[in-house]
């Protein structure tokens, strides 16, 4: 319980960014400006967010929880400019989403759905490659060392629908981390694998976030993952979506699914949390 | 539009159970065939009916008309309708199905006239297609290919609309252009229905050959059992009709080892699906 308390000098840029401070060394990776989104016509409109504005910093690991139907997955797909905002403002690198820009991953939560089950798992984390016009040689490199990255080393072979659940999301994410983005979102990527399996992909992420050195928009509803994930907890409310507060997460790194767990800093952060999500 | 109901009548079972046969499965299945065969030669061996021959003259004239006589000009002439006919209609189905789901509006405008003529029985259309292209290589292309791209057309279309936004989503984050996820996506995604499509179209299309060369023509199968019963040739006919069903048959052997090996990773997750809680 000794080794949480030992705070480790973060070696991620940090920024306490203000909505004011956006010059050129503290710009934000990713920031939303009063964004609001309304489906459907005047008619039978349905506001999905009310007024979003929050920005996250370069290195940062963010997570955004809510109730369901708050939004979160419509934030989501505007942070990755799979969606326009009605009004208000999404910017990656400064500049405005219009669709989604090279620079970005997305982790959906159903990777049954996301994973190209006619391509086996080395062609489905080669495809952006492809894409992107990566010579073969390399590709063939890069997609082995980001399956060694995510365990996966041997599996290229196989279809992703022979594998778990918990590898198949694993692929997932090898694909996403492929073509080496600046920022990973991520849309309730563990909701669908068992507890276990869970802490194991927490870790995971924690890790090779740090060793491809991308940011990470994280979207969940479970607040004990969001706590032990995150740098900043982004939490928004039941509708309309707004942020109702920020919670800056100082606990040490590398954290440990027991004994973070166990420090009475995380309890208060989850408490408090939950009051926010409950709307106590 | 309409089609989900009506496109679908041959699902990729079919194809998943065939995959599945082992040996072991496929002498089930020659057992009855052999019966079928032993009861025919003996019940119609000593048949004097003019209608009914012995299957042994029969298998004779397959044998010396179809295989080393001059009806193989008539086996090869259809055997060209069909295939010209067929690979139009697939190209054709897929091509304007893919078309059609990419243009909406378009879509919306033509989908009361799709379903009209794909409602309509093409072999009415043989007098029209005779008037407009005469009786030769044209009409029957073109009769085969009108009658055989609906099946495609429509399940291309319905295929296509069915993609999940999730993997429609996923080829945007991916870095896809529009056009590079059409065929990396959705065409693979839509495949399973695009081929079952593809199937019914080669019967409809099998259909359409022998329909076509009854009525006005000089040549092929269909043109050969029409005249041989015409002048009672009863064992040329029958001759004929075994030829069909053994181009039928074939076709459709054909078609299911290719679909199984474009289709194994349907079929893999199928399965794969079916045995998880």
């Amino acid at each position: 319980m000794k080794g949480n308390n030992e705070v480790r000098p973060d070696n991620e840029v940090r920024l306490e960014v203000t909505a004011t401070d956006t010059g050129p060394a503290g710009m934000p990776v990713v920031s939303l400006r009063n964004v609001r989104k309304v489906y459907g016509g005047a008619a039978g409109s349905k506001v999905a967010l009310q007024d979003i504005t929050f920005e996250v910093a370069r290195g940062e690991f963010a997570c955004v929880v809510g109730p369901s139907g708050a939004g979160k997955t419509t934030l989501l797909r505007t942070l990755a400019g799979l969606a326009q905002p009605t009004s208000g403002e999404a910017l990656f690198e400064g500049t405005p989403l219009r669709s989604v820009p090279p620079g970005i991953g997305v982790v959906f939560q159903d990777y049954g759905r996301s994973l190209y089950p006619w391509l086996t798992v080395a062609r489905n984390v080669d495809l952006p490659l492809r894409v992107r016009g990566v010579p073969r040689t390399e590709r063939a490199q890069r997609v082995a060392e980001v399956l060694a990255s995510v365990g996966l080393a041997d599996v290229g072979r196989s279809y992703p629908w022979q594998l778990s659940g918990g590898m198949q999301q694993r692929v997932a994410i090898a694909r996403s981390l492929a073509y080496r983005p600046d920022l990973l979102l991520m849309d309730e990527p563990f909701a669908s694998v068992d507890a276990q399996t869970r802490f194991e992909l927490e870790d995971l992420i924690l890790r090779v976030r740090q060793e491809f050195g991308v940011t990470v928009v994280f979207v969940t509803h479970d607040i004990d993952e969001a706590v032990y994930l995150a740098d900043r907890v982004v939490a928004i409310s039941k509708s309309p979506g707004v942020v109702t507060e920020i919670v800056d997460i100082t606990l040490a790194r590398p954290r440990d699914q027991i004994a973070t767990k166990a420090d009475p800093a995380f309890a208060h952060y989850r408490e408090h949390l939950l009051g926010l999500v409950m709307n106590r | 539009m309409s089609s989900h109901d009506l496109s679908n009548a041959a699902g990729p079972g079919l194809a998943a159970r065939a995959a599945n046969s082992a040996p072991a499965r496929a002498l089930t299945r020659v057992w009855l065939f052999v019966v079928l065969f032993v009861v025919w030669w003996f019940w119609s061996a000593g048949s004097k009916s003019l209608y009914f021959p012995p299957l042994s003259s029969i298998l004779k004239a397959l044998w010396n008309q179809w295989v080393t006589g001059p009806a193989r000009a008539e086996l090869a002439s259809s055997l060209e309708h069909l295939l010209v006919g067929y690979v139009i209609a697939g190209l054709v189905g897929i091509g304007i199905g893919a078309l059609l789901w990419s243009l909406r509006y378009l879509r919306d405008a033509t989908s009361p006239y799709l379903y009209f003529l794909y409602v309509l029985p093409a072999p009415v259309l043989v007098p029209a297609a005779m008037t407009l292209f005469g009786i030769g290589f044209t009409m029957k292309v073109v009769l085969i290919a009108f009658a055989a791209v609906w099946p495609t057309l429509l399940n291309t279309l319905d295929g296509m609309r069915g993609v999940d936004q999730v993997k429609l989503d996923t080829s945007q984050v991916l870095g896809m252009s529009p056009l590079g996820s059409v065929f990396r996506v959705v065409l693979p995604a839509a495949a399973p229905q695009i081929v079952a499509g593809l199937r019914n179209s080669l019967q409809v299309a099998i259909i359409l050959m022998v329909v076509s060369e009854w009525v006005a023509s000089t040549d092929g199968i269909g043109y050969y059992i029409v005249t041989a019963q015409q002048g009672f040739d009863y064992v040329g006919m029958w001759s004929g009709i075994i030829v069909l069903a053994i181009i039928g048959t074939v076709a459709n052997l054909l078609f299911v080892l290719a679909e199984n090996r474009a289709l194994h990773w349907h079929y893999g997750a199928r399965a794969v699906e079916g045995t998880r809680p």
